[in-house]
């Protein structure tokens, strides 16, 4: 169904054409071996990059909302100033503070880059650009994402430091709470979907969003999944366990050098990963927009290769997360955890139910027309 | 007045009536605690306020002033003197118990002269390590720098203080715990974000709860009260703009007004009109800056960064004015160092439509924002009588019910002549404090604009001596600073340097009442508060 359109610019060209030489001419253990360490290599650098594009994106974004200039030095409008930053930071001493403990201090900032990387894995980037595609996908990020919440916790407890205690401590608090609504709000949408499988969840929303498919249930959950998403990556006016005016960095203040590099670029790449989820799961991931009958539109959307769609949705997703977090001031913990137990986590448990309903009801926009 | 005079020669008759510009009584030590208490609960208006307490060295005798007012008329104005000629181990009793803002002021006159007070709860040296070397406001302190060498050796620190009882035995010299054995102490400060300076709080938690909190200062004190002493009076000034940086020109304001009473200057017109002028823009550009660092403090950074795109237009206007932006060195004895330049009020008026676009932006864009709201109402909530006991005067005090303007009570410059609003709010939360900053912004706004058009020609200094010398006396002069009300106590023996040199500080009271309004508070209300409080450091480490 999908070739039925042109599809000039797409990867899956060039992936295929891969796979194909490699098949033809090697055996077919060694082509997969070459295959997954491509696969592998680029996703790393693909980790990297978009790390460095979205730390220089909100750098920019950021300084217009305060009525700055931003990086303007390094390259032209500063588009090297990330490039100059990951150098200085390669390079940079790591401090070895006396009295942390070891083991625990050093291991914890690769829970959270592993964590991050984990997911990374698992996002459908493009059409045929999805490395892994579980049957249970939507469940395996919901896990994998939660795991970097060990390496937060073990940094603030191994790093000796009442800062970064109460900092740890609170993220603690603050993940486990919000990690119960991300995962309802997500389990709204397998409801309404009948699958965990991405690919199968983007495939479903060919003629329409779940947002629309869903309409009312799925625009809560879509708020909610918004909300309890940024709260994870510990964003304002979710950032509790870093607020820099009280506990001066939280549970990373005492990592310097690379290691807090990896708790930055873990920080970064969670924010990318939670609008990537939103994206596939609300807004039809890599999807272009299609409707049911416009053929001729269908192929002018078509023209936009997937990839670009998945970028556009997500940076879209990431330039609200960046208002927000520009435009209001912290919450308090007892507020935060308020918020969670009191207001989002009891509509959730009703939206599911609603959301049932409409399914087993048959109103939702795909049954109706 | 009279009526209290009288009835205090009938029920003190060893009470000194000493003739001073100010009501003044010199009494003993051992009565002075009766007397005070007795001012603080006269019926028909209770000297409940107490404004300054200076520490002097007198030569034979050390002694303490207190200048007593009362809060519904800060006017009315008693000066009380008392003082030992024990020098070894000089001891006076303490008000604490009437002033809670004695407290701090008594810890620093022992650090400063020695004198300990009996019945103080906690009687550490303020501003000064306990293990410093003499009394250096005391006139036979050794400078010499072997005798208090700087350390690099890290120290603990210690979590006692002593203090001396009066018990029905006699007096009892105990030392006593201020944390409990198992408190989670953290340090906040004196290398913090939010303190605003070098603050150091050592606070008590119980999980996110402030339990205790206890006020470390003293790591930027520059002894400007001791080195004023070998200074004349026009080089004195230079000091007033670094204590708080923020309030420069006010400062230096008092401290010129001061000088100028006491030696006779008559400060023409001109420079009148432009030292109001100027304090109104000092006075807001330290609110915004208030504005801002709350803001930030709260952790809304997009909001500090607009606080600061205002406050640069009011310090280009400076920068034209007189070449300085944060320390302007623009007040001199008997004028303004600078006359105003060509398109001074163009920028200004100017400034003054734009600011009011601005405060409108303010209002939409923080004042309703449901998580400010949140972060600021009912918290830290400091009631009136507290205000006053700790002498918490500025937008803070004004934020508790409290009307307290110096401008309004006891007008200087031009402030009898123009016609503006004190903002006062009765709900002493931080989020009174806020709005009342962005009110006095708009009042401040409205007194330039009574001003900006009628600058009268003329000079812009008046002529004074090339040396400065004061008549014996005593001199004192109050202004309404940023954060509030900030004086100048100078004592004359007829040289061109003082004898002795005090300035009044409003942050030490806003400092002095943080424990008291964060106690069961979270601890990132603790940094809310702190930020509504709006202190500056340098202004308590004189």
């Amino acid at each position: 169904m999908l070739q039925n359109y042109s599809q000039p610019l797409e990867f899956t060209n060039l992936t295929t054409w891969i796979d194909s030489t490699l098949g033809a001419n090697l055996p077919s253990f060694w082509s997969i071996a070459i295959e997954m360490v491509l696969v592998a290599v680029a996703l790393l650098a693909v980790y990297s990059l978009t790390a460095m594009i979205l730390i220089y994106v909100e750098r920019k974004i950021t300084a217009f909302f305060q009525a700055r200039i931003g990086p303007n030095r390094v390259g032209k409008y500063g588009i090297f100033q990330t490039v100059a930053d990951v150098i200085k930071i390669l390079l940079k001493e790591i401090i070895h503070v006396n009295k942390v403990d070891k083991f625990l201090f050093y291991a914890a900032p690769f829970f959270m880059i592993v964590a991050s990387m984990l997911t990374f894995g698992a996002i459908p980037f493009a059409q045929g650009l999805h490395a892994v595609d579980f049957n249970i996908g939507v469940f395996y990020v919901t896990a994998v994402s939660s795991l970097g919440i060990i390496g937060v916790l073990l940094a603030g407890w191994s790093s000796n430091n009442k800062y970064s205690m109460i900092g740890a401590m609170r993220s603690g608090a603050q993940f486990v709470s919000y990690e119960l609504s991300a995962g309802f709000a997500l389990m709204t949408m397998v409801v309404l979907t009948g699958t965990m499988q991405l690919s199968e969840m983007i495939e479903s929303q060919r003629f329409c969003w779940n947002i629309f498919n869903g309409h009312i249930s799925a625009i809560v959950a879509f708020i909610i999944y918004l909300i309890s998403g940024h709260a994870e990556t510990n964003r304002g006016p979710f950032d509790l366990p870093e607020a820099e005016s009280e506990l001066t960095a939280g549970y990373h203040t005492e990592y310097s050098g690379l290691q807090f590099g990896f708790f930055y670029l873990a920080e970064y790449l969670n924010m990318f990963i939670i609008a990537s989820i939103a994206a596939t799961v609300f807004l039809g991931g890599w999807m272009p927009l299609q409707v049911r009958g416009w053929d001729a539109f269908n192929q002018i959307m078509w023209y936009l290769p997937s990839y670009m769609w998945f970028t556009i949705k997500v940076f879209l997703l990431i330039f609200f997360s960046l208002w927000v977090r520009w435009s209001f001031p912290r919450l308090r913990i007892d507020q935060l955890l308020n918020l969670e137990w009191k207001y989002l986590l009891p509509i959730n448990l009703v939206n599911i139910l609603v959301m049932v309903l409409l399914v087993l009801a048959g109103w939702t926009l795909n049954d109706i027309f | 007045m009279e009526k209290l005079t009288n009835l205090i020669e009938k029920k003190f008759p060893n009470a000194l009536h000493v003739e001073s510009p100010k009501l003044t009584f010199s009494i003993d030590y051992k009565e002075l605690h009766a007397f005070i208490s007795f001012l603080h609960s006269y019926s028909e208006h209770p000297y409940d306020y107490l404004v300054y307490l200076i520490g002097n060295d007198e030569g034979e005798i050390l002694s303490v002033s207190y200048l007593l007012s009362c809060s519904t008329n800060p006017s009315l104005e008693i000066v009380v003197k008392t003082g030992t000629s024990d020098r070894e181990n000089p001891l006076l009793y303490s008000i604490t118990d009437l002033y809670e803002t004695a407290h701090l002021n008594e810890r620093e006159t022992y650090a400063m002269f020695g004198i300990r007070f009996i019945n103080n709860p906690d009687m550490r040296r303020f501003l000064l390590n306990d293990d410093w070397v003499g009394f250096p406001l005391r006139k036979d302190y050794n400078m010499d720098p072997a005798i208090n060498p700087v350390s690099i050796i890290s120290k603990d620190m210690v979590d006692t203080a002593p203090r001396i009882m009066e018990t029905p035995e006699g007096l009892k010299e105990e030392i006593i715990n201020i944390f409990e054995a198992d408190d989670y102490i953290i340090n906040i400060g004196p290398q913090h974000p939010s303190t605003h300076g070098v603050m150091h709080f050592r606070t008590a938690l119980d999980g996110e709860i402030v339990k205790k909190i206890d006020v470390h200062s003293g790591y930027i004190h520059r002894g400007i009260e001791k080195l004023s002493e070998n200074l004349t009076y026009p080089q004195i000034l230079h000091f007033t703009d670094r204590l708080d940086y923020l309030s420069a020109n006010i400062n230096r304001h008092g401290l010129c007004m001061c000088v100028e009473k006491a030696a006779d200057i008559e400060v023409p017109q001109r420079a009148q009109y432009i030292r109001t002028i100027m304090d109104e823009l000092t006075r807001m550009s330290s609110h915004l800056l208030a504005w801002s660092a709350q803001t930030n403090d709260l952790g809304a950074t997009t909001a500090f960064i607009y606080g600061m795109r205002e406050r640069e237009i009011i310090l280009d206007i400076f920068d034209k004015t007189c070449g300085g932006r944060l320390i302007m060195n623009q007040n001199v004895i008997g004028g303004v160092m600078f006359d105003i330049y060509a398109d001074f009020q163009k920028d200004v008026k100017a400034f003054i439509i734009y600011m009011r676009d601005k405060l409108k932006e303010y209002d939409r864009f923080f004042s309703h924002n449901v998580i400010a709201l949140g972060r600021m109402v009912k918290i830290g909530i400091l009631s009136k009588p507290d205000a006053i006991s700790y002498a918490v005067t500025g937008p803070a005090g004004r934020a508790s019910g409290w009307s307290c303007d110096v401008r309004k009570h006891q007008p200087y410059a031009l402030y009898d002549k123009v016609e503006f609003t004190e903002v006062t709010r009765s709900e002493g939360d931080s989020y009174a404090r806020y709005l009342n900053r962005l009110d006095e912004i708009e009042q401040s706004l409205h007194i330039i604009e009574q001003l900006i058009d009628n600058i009268p020609e003329g000079d812009y200094c008046a002529k004074t001596k090339a040396i400065i010398k004061l008549p014996v006396g005593e001199y004192y002069q109050n202004v309404e600073a940023g954060k509030g009300l900030f004086g100048v106590y100078i004592e004359s023996r007829g040289e061109k340097t003082p004898w002795r040199l005090k300035l009044r500080s409003p942050s030490l009271s806003l400092v002095s009442v943080m424990p008291l309004i964060c106690k069961n508070e979270k601890i990132s209300d603790f940094i809310g508060i702190g930020g509504s409080m709006d202190y500056v450091i340098p202004d308590i480490d004189r």
